[in-house]
């Protein structure tokens, strides 16, 4: 019985554990203060090295906002995002839009037209507008839940 | 008796200490000169103008709404922004870096410029009163 018990606590705490916090640990805290201010702070492994790169060398123009950064904490957030980059994602445009990779567009291909053009979800950057744990880096499926049309489940 | 004067000193004392919005208010009227006092309306006029300088960023209420005590969203992103209002986002106002961060921020690329200690003080005075 306890032994049953056990497996039992395991399998239940499994979908928890197996959802991997997509904001990787040693996050510097200007991450969440400076990009998070503005933006959901995006999860590194959605673009590559060379892209994070190419976002952190373009911050005076940041999609029309000047976001530059003092030089430690440009410093701490470009080494976190490089490190936890993807190895996979190809190459997302000039300026990179992580948005536009064929990624995204597969994991979201069945969110229909009308969550995109509500008001509150505004843009697809806008990560939080559906994924309500966003912000603590959580994309888990339970917790998504579109303006409009309510919980998701497959 | 004693115990009850402890606690009620504790209570009272961060607010004594602590930067709040008064004391920005101080500072920023300083600056702005001999014979300035901060105005709630100028600063509600200040917030609610259209400066032209973005198209979607057009003025502060773009984002923070005309009502600082709600919360606000990015207009370009859409990202929920806090309230400004201290009586209801006590982190307002209380760390001196990061209110001239943001009005570094903002003001260049609201207004196009920088600000003025006295719209800072006009603006501070504005939010902070907002019922």
């Amino acid at each position: 019985m306890k032994r049953f018990l056990i497996v039992l606590a395991a399998l239940a705490a499994l979908p928890a554990w197996a959802e991997r916090n997509a904001l990787p640990t040693g996050m510097p805290a200007a991450y969440q203060s400076e990009c998070g201010s503005c933006h959901t702070p995006f999860p590194p492994g959605l673009l590559s090295a060379a892209d994070w790169k190419a976002t952190m060398a373009g911050l005076e123009d940041h999609f029309g906002t000047d976001a530059s950064l003092d030089a430690k904490s440009a410093g701490a957030i470009s080494a976190w995002l490089e490190t936890n980059a993807s190895r996979r994602i190809q190459a997302a445009g000039k300026p990179p839009r992580l948005t536009t990779t064929a990624w995204f567009k597969r994991e979201h291909r069945e969110v229909p037209t009308k969550a995109w053009q509500d008001s509150r979800v505004k843009s697809a950057a806008n990560c939080a507008a559906c994924h309500r744990g966003a912000d603590q880096g959580r994309y888990g499926e339970r917790e998504i839940d579109i303006p409009g049309i309510g919980r998701w489940e497959d | 008796m004693r115990p009850y004067l402890l606690l009620l000193g504790l209570a009272v004392a961060p607010s004594l200490w602590a930067a709040g919005p008064a004391q920005f208010i101080a500072e920023y009227s300083a600056q702005a000169g001999a014979g300035f006092t901060a105005d709630a309306a100028r600063g509600k006029a200040f917030a609610g103008k259209n400066w032209g300088v973005s198209e979607k960023l057009s003025s502060c209420t773009a984002c923070h709404t005309e009502n600082p005590r709600n919360p606000g969203r990015h207009a370009v992103t859409g990202k929920t922004i806090q309230p400004l209002s201290p009586a209801v986002n006590p982190e307002r106002f209380s760390d001196p870096a990061k209110v001239e961060k943001w009005f570094k921020r903002n003001c260049k690329e609201v207004v196009g410029r920088a600000c003025s200690p006295a719209e800072k003080a006009d603006f501070i005075q504005f939010v902070a009163g907002a019922q």
